[in-house]
């Protein structure tokens, strides 16, 4: 079931209620990628259903002499990555991963932000303020001592794996190119364009991301609107900050809801941000109206769309070949849209290509988890598994459809990781290559 | 063993919040004092009821009396039982279908009882107890509270020991015997050894509650208490940190009370002859649930552990209301009355305790307390009030979150955890069994709420019985309790599982039939164990736990 259908099938219950559910089978400790790997995080039963019957609920009102009456009184939740594995894995239907989101924010509602989380929170803030220093900005990220007084004062761990600022924002290079033109809904056909959410790591860091998709897209006679955008959120609901992640989503929902419901599809090239898009709007931040579920309803992952193409046969698959084996990593967030793997599909049809899942479960930084001091090691080592089989594999390059996944696998394993729509963009590069190189043949023969 | 004979100036019977008061009262004014029980501590009237610190508000329009003495001891346990307390706070609230004239004489009826009642406004209600029903009309505050209640019974008796009282559990009062007029001594029978003693006390204080009348019949007095059978039912998650009243003439299903981790819907009333009918059947769950949906309209997909039923200890003055009175159990006083058999009856050194409810036990204890001074001959002031019971800590209220929060501050993590629903660790169950000794893995409970989460023992009783079995001396078995001993751990594992398993009986679908099933795996289907409680010998305390 995908997650827009889960979303509907669970629309009565709060996800907290679901903790009800919990039968204590423990398979969810089993399939846990962070308790595995250290006995500082008890494991998701524990701070899941377990602990949620001891949470106050968030309107408590306070009592009188108690000792600190605070909503959620546990810190070890802090330790759940969110990678998501218990909540596709418990058979009782309990969102725990979701439920540790939500204590987690109810512990920062308790007290001040730390500046750490606010920073890490905000890419769209970091992004703005970063590219127009570009240079200086990544000189600072890759100095040592810079790094050191980050750990010290600011608590981003100095090996962590951070993108470096591209020159200029996708945005500013898409408005150079193409004008700064914003279509509106009633200008476009629905059925032969759609609207695309870059985020921030397309719009700040990797433009080629945006940049390929939108050359994929093109390529397949889709004409590809930008519109108004910011940050999604998600790095915000995972630092706990729910009410500026509100702001957010409210600002992203107003313009986008305008296409949904004017029959486009909104189309993405982060795994995360479409997640955020098509569920943790509603359940999470509780924004369940009606420009939410058609934002969630109208929503698709670049590959979920691409392959979606290809079944009702108007994909262009004429490919240019590649002989090589390319080591595939699935995000955790991809798993949790319920859509499969569709990346793979779409690979295996780039002939010569060798596409393989890793099969491994989760590369350990889990959005702005790994970069964290205290989280850092954990992170290294949940993804070691994943490394090492990487570094086996001999490969030189590898794929994986969400940044923060990207970044910290390269950093670990020195091999480069890029996006399937990038690989996919550069086979029909290579297609038209060696179609020009055919054509140009005989006449210098 | 010869039969051992003790001479104490009184013996309490009856081992809940009254008898466990009164035996503290009294020796605080320097008596000699023992108290016996057939069972556990706990384990009648005090253990089944719904964890409720009466406001006092829902007795404000039928009974005034009663709801004076609730909020005069409502304040006095805040002072004295702090930590057996969760300051929850209380609502009344008024549904559509309460009648009018009730709710706009509430907080003049409350106000004229000395309850502090303010109004406050339904939207705010709403914000925060979203559960509640979107329907209320109006919502008045009240100082309602949550009371734990075996904290509360054992720190009673901690103080009753310090000022030489004994308390003996699994002591049944077997005969009374006379000489004449008088009262000239009483056998008690030790339930696990069978062994008897003969206690030749100056007074017996009878705090059997719904069981007065079978202890008064044993020295000859006819007492007809009019026990009042009440169901409640434990919901998985609390859905309120609030505790909830329906604002209207009290009847089922109006109340609902969040306690420790869990949400308790009370209750329903009806007169039984036997205070030991506890059975609870489907149809009273069902009603409960059919009334509480006027407050929580989502309670039918919430996950219920189990359902259990305490008995009231009602009594009917004849005189007062005449013997032909209605059956309806709701026109009984909730308020308490002291009989004194000589003059009553004509039997010397008997005084019977009936009526009342948990909140008013110290008051009721006091009284009692009075009339056997006065007995005795004896003027010492009553010290109860005023001084704080011991092992209240630093004397403020629980909070929902204490347990997981002083378990993470020691370290957190699971694998410390005998009972994980209920965060009970090693070290708490050890605590628990170097203070008991040998007993039942339902003792435990009562103790330490191991076992009273989602999955009711499934997980933890293996776990407490083989640290029971760790701890047991070789061949010692003579101490251990009915319901299971430390050298036969099997025993107690499955008279325990037993017992939990009763009080799913009347709510086993959904999630908790679900649990069920599992746990039923574990056990039969994993570990082999097989047959029933009558198989493994011994009755089980059969004691549901108010606070399940």
């Amino acid at each position: 079931m995908s997650i827009t259908e889960l979303i509907e099938a669970a629309a009565h219950e709060p996800v907290t209620s679901t903790a009800d559910g919990c039968l204590k089978c423990n398979v969810c400790n089993t399939v846990c990628p962070v308790s595995r790997v250290t006995d500082l995080f008890p494991g998701p039963k524990y701070v899941g259903p377990q602990a949620q019957r001891f949470r106050l609920a968030p309107g408590s009102p306070p009592q009188a002499g108690s000792v600190m009456p605070v909503l959620s009184p546990d810190h070890t939740v802090d330790l759940c990555s969110g990678c998501g594995f218990c909540t596709n894995a418990c058979p009782a239907g309990v969102r725990i991963a979701e439920m540790n989101s939500r204590a987690r924010a109810q512990m920062r509602a308790d007290r001040r932000p730390h500046l750490r989380d606010w920073l890490l929170g905000q890419p769209d803030l970091l992004g703005r303020v970063g590219v127009p220093l570009a240079p200086l900005a990544n000189a600072a990220l890759r100095n040592r001592a810079a790094r050191w007084v980050g750990e010290t004062l600011v608590g981003v761990h100095r090996h962590a794996p951070l993108p470096t600022f591209s020159r200029r924002s996708f945005r500013t290079r898409w408005s150079r190119s193409r004008g700064r033109r914003l279509r509106a809904p009633g200008s476009a056909d629905p059925e032969r364009s759609v609207v695309y959410f870059h985020g921030c790591a397309a719009n700040y860091y990797e433009p080629e991301v945006a940049e390929a998709a939108i050359s994929v897209l093109e390529r397949n006679g889709l004409e590809v609107i930008v519109p108004q955008q910011v940050c999604c959120g998600l790095p915000l609901i995972s630092n706990g900050l729910y009410a500026q992640a509100r702001a957010r989503a409210r600002h992203n929902l107003t313009t986008l809801a305008t296409f949904a419901r004017a029959g486009f599809r909104i189309v993405g090239t982060s795994t995360s941000c479409t997640h955020t898009l098509k569920a943790e709007y509603r359940e999470m931040l509780d924004l369940d109206d009606e420009d939410a579920r058609a934002v969630s309803g109208a929503t698709w992952d670049i590959c979920e769309l691409l392959l979606d193409l290809h079944e009702r046969d108007r994909l262009d698959t004429r490919f240019g070949r590649s002989d090589r084996h390319l080591p595939y990593h699935p995000p955790c967030q991809l798993r949790s849209h319920g859509i499969g793997l569709p990346a793979l599909d779409l690979l295996a049809l780039v002939p010569g290509l060798d596409a393989v899942d890793l099969d491994l479960d989760c590369c350990g930084v889990a959005g702005t988890y790994g970069l964290k001091r205290e989280k850092y090691d954990i992170a290294m080592a949940v993804g070691q598994p994943l490394f090492r089989k990487l570094r086996e594999s001999g490969a030189d390059e590898a794929a994986c459809d969400s940044e923060t996944c990207r970044w910290h696998i390269a950093k670990a394993t020195g091999i480069r990781v890029r996006h399937p729509v990038q690989i996919l963009a550069a086979a029909y590069v290579a297609y038209a290559a060696a179609e020009a190189e055919a054509a140009g043949a005989p006449s210098d023969g | 063993m010869g039969e051992r004979m003790l001479t104490p100036d009184v013996l309490v019977i009856g081992g809940g919040a009254t008898g466990a008061g009164l035996l503290r009262d009294l020796a605080r004014r320097g008596l000699r004092c023992l108290l016996v029980d057939r069972s556990d501590f706990g384990t009648g009237t005090s253990g089944r009821y719904h964890g409720l610190l009466h406001s006092g508000g829902r007795y404000v329009s039928k009974d005034p009396s009663a709801a004076r003495e609730c909020i005069v001891e409502n304040q006095v346990l805040r002072r004295i039982a702090a930590g057996c307390i969760e300051d929850t706070g209380g609502i009344f609230v008024a549904t559509p279908d309460d009648p009018d004239d009730y709710v706009d004489a509430f907080p003049g009826a409350c106000a004229a009882a000395g309850i502090d009642c303010d109004e406050i406004p339904v939207t705010e209600t709403l914000r925060r107890e979203p559960a509640l029903s979107p329907a209320i009309r109006r919502a008045f505050r009240v100082p309602d509270a949550a009371l734990e209640p075996w904290q509360l019974i054992e720190a009673n008796l901690a103080d009753a020991r310090a000022h030489g009282a004994d308390a003996w559990p699994y002591q049944r009062v077997v005969a009374i015997q006379r000489d004449g007029r008088r009262i000239s001594g009483v056998t008690v029978r030790d339930e696990r050894s069978g062994a008897s003693t003969r206690v030749v006390p100056r007074m017996i204080a009878s705090a059997a509650g719904a069981w007065a009348g079978q202890v008064a019949a044993l020295a000859g007095v006819e007492l007809m208490m009019s026990p009042g059978k009440g169901t409640m039912i434990v919901y998985n998650q609390r859905m309120t940190d609030t505790v909830v009243n329906r604002c209207h003439p009290p009847g089922d299903g109006d109340i609902m009370v969040p306690v420790h981790t869990v949400a308790i819907l009370g209750t329903t009333e009806e007169l039984v002859e036997d205070p030991d009918d506890d059975e609870t059947s489907s149809d009273e769950v069902q009603a409960l649930i059919n009334e509480g949906e006027a407050l929580f309209p989502a309670l039918r997909r919430m996950r219920v552990l189990r359902a259990y039923t305490g008995v009231r200890p009602l009594y009917r003055d004849p005189a007062v209301q005449g013997p032909e009175a209605s059956d309806d159990g709701r026109a009984i006083s909730r308020s308490h009355i002291i009989l004194d058999h000589e003059a009553r009856d004509g039997v010397e050194g008997l005084i019977s305790i009936v009526g009342g409810k948990l909140t008013t036990y110290r008051l009721m204890a006091e009284q009692a307390a009075n009339a056997v001074c006065a007995k005795l001959g004896m003027s010492e002031p009553c010290t109860t009030a005023g001084e704080p019971l011991p092992g209240m800590g630093d004397s403020r209220a629980h909070w929902l979150g204490h347990r997981l929060a002083e378990h993470e501050d020691r370290g957190g993590g699971d694998a410390d955890l005998i009972c994980e629903c209920e965060m009970v660790t090693r070290a708490m169950l050890e605590r628990f069994l170097d203070r008991r000794g040998p007993c039942s893995i339902d003792d435990i409970r009562r103790g330490t709420r191991l076992g009273m989460g989602p999955c009711q023992g499934g997980f933890c009783t293996f776990r407490a019985a083989a640290i029971m079995a760790e701890r047991a001396p070789d061949g010692h078995t003579d101490r251990a309790a009915p319901g299971g001993s430390a050298s036969d751990p099997e025993g107690a594992l499955s008279t325990f599982l037993n017992e939990r398993s009763k009080g799913t009986r009347a709510v086993a679908w959904g999630r908790q039939l679900q649990e069920l099933w599992m746990v039923t795996g574990i056990y039969v289907g994993v570990m082999g164990l097989e047959g029933s409680s009558s198989e493994h010998g011994g009755e089980a305390t059969e004691d549901h736990g108010a606070v399940s």
